[in-house]
């Protein structure tokens, strides 16, 4: 099964702690604030980098959602 | 294993349960909270709460239906008040009580009381969502407010009650906010912030006295006084274990845990505040009070109940906001050799921390990518000569 990472900006408060668990799969803008998702559909040995990253995002702008 | 006993409906509680469950574990499962309401996140208790007057609603971790998914029996707003080892028994308090086979301690810290001698009652301060309502509703635009203790909460506290129009005066016994945590240089970074949105800073000195002044607070401190109407103490945090007293665990500062999170009796973990455990990544025992570390360890903890025992090792992550300044943080800066302040100008500080020789700690604000920088070469065990002639070479 495949998996989709989510990001929603406009929930993004630029905590960063996605960079810092997923440096894969986000960067982020510092003049916005924002973090940037650079990768929606991650290879899977990535996966538990991308759940870190939906967990440890205090604004809850991040998800990780199975694929059929 | 069938019978697992999670006490406190916190962010480690919670996130023990999500282990538990996403590891297979399928007895029962119940959840101890000493709060009548379901557990809720307090980052922005002390943040969006009193800026946004939100009255401290849509908290909520999780709703109801995600406890009935993973079948959890709820037993809120009942505290956990006595531990028995032996027979395996949690004493609750109303008298009665629960028995485990295995049991999670994650009741994490209640705010340090605060006291000073005269006829106020005592200062108010936050760590609840009862605290935070509260203080919300009583904040009105052109009231003075002293807030005693320059430190995270305390600050934050200060800038939201500015952002709201109060007057806002801060005392604190060190020298500069902070400097405990990162230092003066980077705790000056902090006071002239303040300063800049209109706070008054009086550092270096302690409170003295505290009457009742014609329905106000007179508030004493160095030389001079302050009429408050409201008064809020921020002075720390201490960890939640009054009620393991005579239980037999290990209690240091806080529960003294193994590297794998388990306490000094069999069935018996510890995720969150409460735990004091050996971080094999900075060779020291640590007590961590932050919000993804809750997290974590609510998790590993789970783990180690169900018979991983894997050392829980991590790097730690910290924020906090004040106005728009989002100051991030990763590792430790306390006890530190070294402070390199790398920039420090009114929008954006960097600063490192070392010992013994090694980068153990970074503070970014409106550094985002540096943080993330830094915390690699935490986890790398940098050299501190490196770490800094890495940072001061041009991007």
């Amino acid at each position: 099964m495949t998996y989709k990472v989510t990001f929603d900006p406009a929930k993004c408060q630029g905590y960063a702690n996605c960079i810092i668990e997923a440096p894969e799969l986000f960067d982020f803008d510092e003049d916005e604030n924002v973090a940037i998702l650079l990768e929606a559909h991650p290879d899977e040995s990535l996966r538990e980098h991308a759940k870190a990253a939906e967990r440890g995002c205090p604004a809850h702008a991040i998800g990780v959602e199975d694929e059929e | 294993m069938k019978n697992v006993v999670v006490v406190g409906a916190s962010l480690a509680g919670v996130s023990a349960i999500e282990g538990l469950r996403e590891r297979g574990y399928d007895g029962a499962l119940t959840l101890i909270g000493a709060e009548p309401e379901l557990p809720y996140d307090r980052p922005p208790l002390s943040k969006e709460v009193l800026c946004q007057h939100t009255g401290a609603s849509n908290l909520e971790l999780h709703q109801r239906d995600w406890y009935a998914d993973r079948r959890v029996v709820l037993r809120l707003g009942v505290a956990a008040t006595a531990l028995d080892t032996d027979a395996r028994t949690v004493t609750l308090a109303d008298g009665g009580s629960v028995d485990y086979d295995g049991l999670v301690i994650a009741t994490g810290s209640i705010a340090r009381p605060f006291s000073a001698p005269g006829s106020a009652p005592p200062p108010l301060t936050l760590r609840t969502r009862l605290d935070a309502r509260r203080l919300d509703e009583r904040l009105e635009a052109g009231q003075q407010l002293v807030v005693v203790g320059a430190g995270f909460i305390g600050l934050e506290v200060a800038a939201s009650a500015r952002s709201r129009g109060l007057e806002v005066t801060v005392i604190d016994l060190a020298d500069e906010p902070l400097s405990r945590v990162f230092g003066a240089e980077v705790g000056a970074w902090f006071r002239r912030l303040h300063e800049r949105h209109g706070v008054d800073v009086r550092c270096g000195t302690s409170l003295t006295a505290s009457n009742v002044d014609g329905g106000r607070t007179r508030v004493e401190f160095g030389h001079t006084s302050v009429l408050a109407d409201h008064v809020v103490a921020g002075v720390g945090a201490t960890p939640a274990i009054d009620w393991l007293a005579g239980s037999g665990l290990r209690i240091g500062d806080g529960i003294e845990c193994a590297a794998d999170l388990s306490t000094s009796v069999p069935g018996v973990v510890a995720a969150g505040d409460v735990v004091s455990w050996p971080n094999e990544l900075f060779g020291e025992r640590m007590r961590i009070e932050h919000w993804t570390n809750a997290i974590e360890q609510g998790r590993h903890a789970a783990g180690t109940l169900l018979g991983d025992h894997e050392p829980f090792r991590t790097v730690p992550y910290f924020w906090t906001d004040q106005y728009s300044a989002k100051a991030r943080f990763v590792g430790r800066a306390t006890a530190s050799d070294d402070v390199h302040v790398e920039r420090a100008d009114d929008g954006r500080l960097v600063a490192l921390y070392g010992s013994r020789g090694v980068l153990r700690g970074a503070i970014c604000v409106g550094a985002a990518r540096e943080l993330a920088k830094q915390r690699k070469a935490i986890a790398e065990r940098t050299a501190w000569r490196d770490a800094v002639h890495a940072g001061a070479a041009p991007v």
